[in-house]
């Protein structure tokens, strides 16, 4: 077999396309939820009430130190297998869930931190000026921090979207096996000859997803950056 | 600046021995890979010897209660207890032994690379691998079967399966044919490991793990899962368990010898029944012990 | 600190909110305790036993500790690996030499971009298929090869960005007393940029240790996998887990630290800016641990 031959031999009998189909998904609602929960967190740390930031620098602590490995495997062999907690009688469709919540779950702290960092753009001025005109704190947030924040935090936001997609992969570990290492790792079992072939179309692949969401999240932080 | 360059030079130096290192790793795998650094295993403490002729490798399953199963430095299972044996009578005590971690899928490539001189990990004669290794035995015929909870007597072969939970690890081929022959309505979940599918089992999530009936049998009868579960007993295959040795290799004979003996002496028996105690289980004895189909 | 001047000191109405919003959070939080516990007592999760035997000589000696000594082989292993893999294309990237720049470059993109679990498993196999190493080693191969090849791209970026960041001014004094870009690049501003990206260096580390717990699914006999064996073996499963992921927070606790202290010690030896990369959250950790 020549290297197309290969490469059609490959993509005939293995559904490649469909395993990067579901790393997007996973990838698409683990970013949904990481954004809602990491705002809230982002919101906790930079509130008020200490028992509120206390709460947040906690679980920011505790789930950026802990591997995403495990916290996927906890899902599926903890939560599920031991504590019994089940979302979907079909098993496919519960493991997707539970992979997403765990990619949400360890994301989440990370969009915190980038939000976070995003405040910490908005010169000290504006919070000032916010108060002196009697904002109260949400409010205030609400209308002059978190716009300013968000558009200061677009780059390491995307640097969390663009370690999101690579990491959706440790979905493999929480039993989702259409993903993308998963077919891999069956398509290489069986037919070790083309494992090299086989590494650069998946390699490719994700080079062909991550780096327009590189240029993209670049682009963006510039045009979007407030001028001061 | 003096410091800075000080700090370089040895963070250099470091990273040049560990590359160093490294690359004789890789040079002499074959003639001395117990004594690196780099090596994983328990072993390399064990044999600290020269790696001369004086010991012989066994490839054997690590993470197969019940098989072969390594405990720190301890391993333990069938597997291992004919290994042992069967070494044993082609003259190796056991401490001459240097046991190897011998993966489904790598089993072929370590024998015909030399890099063990016999395996025994349920290794099935097919006749694809029998193409490219030769085998010695067979020391057992299993068959897959089933394992369900203790309690549950709903489920007593692969067609009950429609409708309920099952367990498997990555890749098996048990769990294919159950969903292409017998029970299409099957849920299907894939761990990493047997024992991961048994702790599902016993809280209720799966109802019932499927592989060959020893490696069930086994993985019951380890101290933490005694008296809950059971095997069905049903099998719906024919594995063959052989000792794997290298194409052309002129053990053979002896290896057959061997386990000629041991099953005539009695000893085949009471490595069975100490491996799977607890559990029921019994050897199908229609084709236990097996006949040996020669050399 | 602009998070800090978000709101003005409280007032007694604010000091009455606060106290409100501290007992409907402290609720929160011991009521998502209480019904995990509960969860915990339904499934029998709580039986004495199931956490006793995690603090069995048999768990430590068998499996925790050696899992762990695994864990921190594959990290070291792979911190160095990627330091010098990391200073080399980082250089690569800085050179006049363009072909030289432009393969780096390329390398760099790539392995920043491929999934270190897919580098993994076809390492994985791939290694165990062609055979080139003892089979005992290539989990160990593939962990710390697919950790050196992403964490060393990594690296290489600190270290551009790192030189990219010191003064103009160094570079000018370089070349004013006659050095090359290539001497000015090796004596003057690499020194520099080493202990400039030392913070971020170290939190790379963090990231090294915990990708290392992916060893356990190509069968490296790591912390995750030799937990995963004690509790699957054991029918404590949760527990194991949690022993694990315990002993992973603090290592990585403890090299965060350890990133802060180097952070504070090295500012006044480089002419680029030091700051920890989680300076914020360890300074509110001090400060909480002073009040």
């Amino acid at each position: 077999m020549n290297l197309f031959e290969q490469i059609g031999y490959l993509f005939s009998n293995y559904d490649v396309v469909g395993s990067f189909w579901v790393n997007i998904q996973l990838t698409f609602w683990a970013a949904i939820g990481a954004m809602i929960l990491g705002t809230v967190l982002a919101l906790m740390r930079v509130s008020p009430a200490p028992s509120l930031q206390w709460a947040g620098l906690t679980y920011v602590t505790l789930v950026r130190n802990t591997p995403l490995t495990i916290i996927i495997t906890m899902g599926v062999l903890g939560v599920w297998g031991q504590l019994q907690i089940t979302f979907a009688d079909n098993f496919d469709l519960n493991f997707f869930i539970f992979a997403c919540i765990g990619l949400a779950v360890y994301h989440a702290a990370f969009v915190c931190e980038a939000l976070r960092s995003g405040v910490n753009t908005v010169p000290l001025g504006q919070a000032e000026a916010a108060r002196a005109i009697g904002l109260p704190f949400l409010t205030a947030a609400r209308l002059v921090i978190f716009p300013q924040a968000f558009r200061g935090a677009v780059a390491p936001l995307g640097n969390t979207l663009i370690a999101l997609i690579k990491n959706s992969t440790v979905a493999a570990v929480g039993s989702v096996a259409t993903e993308t290492s998963s077919v891999m790792r069956t398509m290489i079992e069986f037919n070790g000859n083309m494992v090299v072939l086989i590494f650069m179309i998946f390699a490719v692949g994700y080079v062909i997803l991550v780096v327009p969401v590189g240029v993209v999240t670049t682009t963006l932080s510039r045009k979007l950056a407030v001028a001061r | 600046m003096r410091n800075t360059r000080v700090t370089i030079a040895a963070v250099a130096a470091a990273a040049a021995l560990t590359l160093a290192a490294c690359s004789s790793d890789s040079s002499d795998t074959d003639t001395d890979a117990g004594g690196d650094a780099d090596t994983t295993s328990e072993e390399s403490e064990d044999t600290g010897g020269e790696g001369g002729g004086d010991t012989i490798r066994i490839g054997i399953k690590f993470d197969q209660p019940g098989l072969g199963y390594q405990e720190g430095s301890e391993y333990t299972g069938f597997d291992v207890d004919v290994a042992t044996y069967v070494a044993e009578s082609l003259g190796y005590t056991p401490d001459q032994i240097e046991w190897v971690s011998a993966p489904s899928a790598q089993r072929e490539n370590l024998l015909q690379t030399g890099q063990v001189d016999m395996i025994f990990a349920t290794y099935s004669i097919t006749d694809d691998r029998d193409e490219v290794v030769d085998f010695a035995g067979p020391y057992y015929v299993a068959g897959q079967d089933l394992l369900v909870r203790a309690d549950d007597d709903s489920i007593t072969g692969p067609e009950d399966l429609n409708g309920k939970n099952l367990c498997s690890v990555t890749g098996s081929t048990s769990a294919e044919r159950i969903k292409e022959d017998y029970a299409e309505d099957v849920q299907l979940v894939e761990q990493a490991g047997y024992a991961d599918c048994v702790t599902v089992l016993e809280s209720g999530q799966v109802d019932a793990v499927t592989t060959d009936d020893i490696i069930l049998a086994g993985l019951a009868a380890t101290p933490a899962n005694q008296g809950k579960f059971k095997v069905v007993g049903n099998p719906f295959s024919e594995e063959n368990y052989g000792i794997g040795i290298p194409e052309g290799s002129d053990q053979c004979e002896a290896i057959n010898e061997a386990v000629t003996a041991m099953i005539d002496s009695g000893d085949w028996e009471s490595f069975v029944s100490a491996n799977t105690e607890g559990t029921g289980y019994t050897p199908n004895a229609d084709l236990n012990p097996p006949t040996l189909r020669g050399c | 600190m602009s998070a800090q001047v978000l709101f003005d000191a409280p007032g007694p109405k604010g000091r009455r909110n606060m106290v409100i919003v501290n007992i409907v959070g402290a609720i929160v939080v011991i009521g998502i305790a209480v019904l995990v516990l509960i969860r915990f007592g339904q499934t029998g999760q709580l039986e004495a036993d199931r956490w006793t035997s995690m603090f069995t000589a048999n768990a430590w000696m068998n499996f925790l500790i050696p899992g762990l000594r695994n864990t921190l082989i594959a990290a070291a292993l792979s911190i160095v690996f990627s330091m010098l893999f990391g200073i080399v294309f980082g250089l690569g990237r800085l050179t006049t030499i363009a072909p030289l720049r432009w393969i780096s470059g390329i390398v760099v993109e790539f392995f920043r971009a491929v999934p270190v679990l897919i580098m993994m498993v076809a390492f994985w196999l791939g290694f165990g298929y062609a055979q080139t190493f003892d089979p005992n080693t290539v989990p160990l191969v593939a962990v710390v090869l697919a950790l050196t090849l992403y964490n060393g791209s990594v690296i290489a970026e600190l270290v551009r960005s790192g030189v990219f960041g010191l003064p103009k001014g160094q570079r000018e004094a370089a070349a004013a007393i006659g050095m090359t870009h290539s001497k000015s690049l090796r004596l003057v501003e690499l020194p520099q940029a080493l202990i400039a990206m030392l913070p971020s260096l170290v939190s790379q580390f963090v990231v090294i240790l915990k990708d290392s717990a992916l060893g356990s699914w190509v069968t490296y006999n790591e912390l995750l996998f030799m937990s995963r064996l004690y509790g699957s073996g054991n029918g404590n499963m949760l527990q194991a887990l949690i022993v694990a992921a315990l002993i992973f927070i603090l290592l990585n606790w403890m090299l965060t630290k350890l990133a802060d202290y180097v952070a504070k010690r090295l500012s006044s030896r480089t002419a680029a800016p030091v700051h920890a990369p989680d300076a914020d959250v360890q300074e509110e950790i001090e400060e909480k641990a002073k009040a």
